[in-house]
């Protein structure tokens, strides 16, 4: 089976969900036209990044009477979409969240679980932690979605791999830092690593999109990417411009890489399971230098 | 000696911040800029960053010579504006300093520099005002780490692109970039005074400093570090010492927490909301 992803490498508006909105449906239209299936945008895309006191101000709920989410469910009759939001729960806790739209529905929502709170990361001031890491089932089988710093930590990619995600969707707002004499950022040359190993050693399909545009002194560095279940890099959006970079994926590849390599069959749950039990039992043995 | 490399890609870099100051002036609804220049390597480098990012008629160069600035000064800052093309005003402002300095006879060299640094400032935001742009300032990482900068003067801008790069690779960028020669190499002076030298006054030069910076800033090192890494206890000493008393000029002026809101405390918002 093959399919066509839109990975939207956009610039958004600080705290103006209705702006950012227009220019989603546009990009959606624009994908579609050029036959994709599947459209990804980056992290917090309906809203901008460094949201700080304009949280309570942006958020919204998944649900089809939204005036954000409306219009949005209408465009994924036509394909699917992956969006980046604000969420506000039933008792008024804010969540950097992801949500799959298709066919009219929300199919999942993940809330970002890893926050980062250092540097020049304040997250976890402002936002909730996500409590889940699930995949869920698409028209193009099983998917993965997560949130940047989610995919800095490995347990995440492999909770997924292991509940049957051979799709991973992973959304950033990732502000460019580290300058050496290399043509890419410190961070770049991160993400690009982790996403390569990713795709090699679970033996599937990543998405990476990153958002671009400056908010203050930060700058977004795009580059986002496809990986095949080989490592390969399939295409690449440039870094520093917005893009709207179209990809076709062979899903069939799946199953010609897991026969060379077989990783996945031989996979030893219950060994990790027993050992993490043990690892976990015995507290201080991890903690410390 | 720990091995230190300031190396930058200065093809990056430039990208980077040219479109820096593209957004971040057009976001506001301007288009244009304004740039002091000194005659100095970093308000050259900012200027042609600028003409970059904005087109160089959108970009104001303004040159404000006091009576014992440098002849020198005045020619490298008109070789910036003849090689970029970008329209230039000549302001002396020895006529609004001068019965300042009157009125104090005695006042010390560091009091004219900083009245001189400010005197400009007061101009360039007028220019600001006139010219339809915004102040894009020239503070480089090495002087604002170690405060060697006057407060309200020359570290007074709308926004600076220069503020995360030492001296050492403000150098590197201003060659890549086609910055004249004459620029790059002549010692680095604040030229407030006959014969001050940058490195004169802090009595180390921006290549050593700049080492030490990058180990104890972006490297995270202690000062014990520093010295195990080759440099001297006296060295680091002055230094971190600089950088500490020095933090007051690097944030805006605190306020006296009353309520149960305030500026800067939990009234959080980036410049650029809503943009």
């Amino acid at each position: 089976m093959k399919l066509t992803l839109a990975l939207a490498q956009i610039n958004t508006r600080l705290g103006v969900p209705q702006a950012n909105l227009e220019k989603h449906l546009a990009l959606i239209r624009d994908a579609h036209q050029q036959g994709a299936d599947l459209i990804l945008f980056p992290e917090l895309s309906l809203t901008g990044y460094v949201l700080q006191d304009l949280v309570p101000r942006v958020a919204h709920r998944p649900v089809a009477d939204d005036p954000l989410f409306a219009p949005l469910l209408e465009a994924s009759h036509h394909l699917d979409i992956m969006v980046g939001f604000v969420e506000e729960d039933r008792r008024s806790r804010f969540y950097i969240a992801a949500a799959y739209l298709s066919q009219g529905e929300v199919r999942h929502v993940h809330r970002k679980v890893y926050l980062p709170t250092y540097g020049l990361f304040d997250e976890g001031r402002y936002f909730a932690w996500g409590d889940a890491i699930q995949a869920f089932d698409t028209r193009f089988g099983r998917v993965g979605m997560l949130i940047c710093e989610d995919f800095w930590h490995a347990s995440p990619p492999y909770l997924l791999w292991l509940d049957g995600a051979d799709l991973f969707l992973f959304a950033s707002a990732s502000p460019g830092r580290g300058l050496s004499q290399d043509e890419r950022l410190e961070s770049a040359r991160w993400v690009d690593h982790i996403n390569r190993a990713y795709a090699s050693l679970f033996t599937a399909f990543v998405a990476h999109t990153n958002r671009v545009g400056y908010e203050d002194g930060l700058n977004f560095w795009g580059g986002s990417a496809v990986y095949d279940p080989n490592g390969k890099v399939l295409a690449q959006a440039p870094y520093h411009e917005e893009a709207l970079l179209l990809t076709e994926i062979d899903l069939n590849q799946l199953h010609r890489t897991r026969y060379r390599l077989p990783l996945l069959r031989d996979e030893r749950t219950a060994l990790v399971q027993r050992e993490l039990n043990r690892i976990l039992g015995q507290r201080q043995s991890n903690s410390g230098r | 000696m720990t091995t230190i490399d300031l190396t930058i890609n200065t093809d990056l870099v430039r990208k980077i911040l040219t479109g820096f100051i593209r957004t971040e002036i057009t976001r506001m609804g301007f288009e244009r800029a304004v740039v002091g220049l000194s005659g100095g390597i970093d308000s050259a480098l900012s200027c042609y960053l600028t003409a970059e990012a904005l087109g160089p008629q959108n970009v104001l160069a303004v040159r404000m010579p006091y009576r014992t600035s440098s002849p020198d000064s005045l020619e490298d800052a008109q070789k910036v504006i003849d090689a970029l093309g970008v329209p230039s005003i000549t302001i002396p402002i020895t006529e609004m300093v001068e019965p300042l300095f009157e009125r104090f006879p005695d006042m010390s060299a560091v009091r004219r520099g900083n009245i001189m640094a400010r005197a400009r400032m007061i101009v360039l935001y007028d220019q600001s005002a006139a010219f339809g742009g915004l102040v894009v300032g020239t503070g480089n990482k090495t002087e604002i780490l170690l405060g060697y900068t006057t407060l309200y003067g020359d570290s007074a801008c709308a926004i600076n692109p220069l503020g995360d790069l030492y001296k050492t690779q403000v150098r590197q960028l201003a060659r890549a970039m086609g910055v004249p020669e004459s620029i790059l190499t002549k010692p680095p002076s604040a030229d407030l005074w006959k014969g001050q030298t940058d490195e004169g006054e802090l009595g180390f030069t921006y290549a050593e400093v700049d080492r030490l910076l990058y180990l104890l800033v972006d490297e995270r090192f202690s000062p014990e570090e520093c010295i195990e890494a080759g440099f001297t206890p006296e060295f680091v000493h002055v230094v971190t010492e600089r950088i500490r008393r020095n933090q007051f000029k690097r944030v805006p002026p605190i306020i006296a927490k009353l309520s149960n809101r305030t500026v800067g405390y939990d009234f959080l918002y980036l410049r650029d909301w809503g943009t």
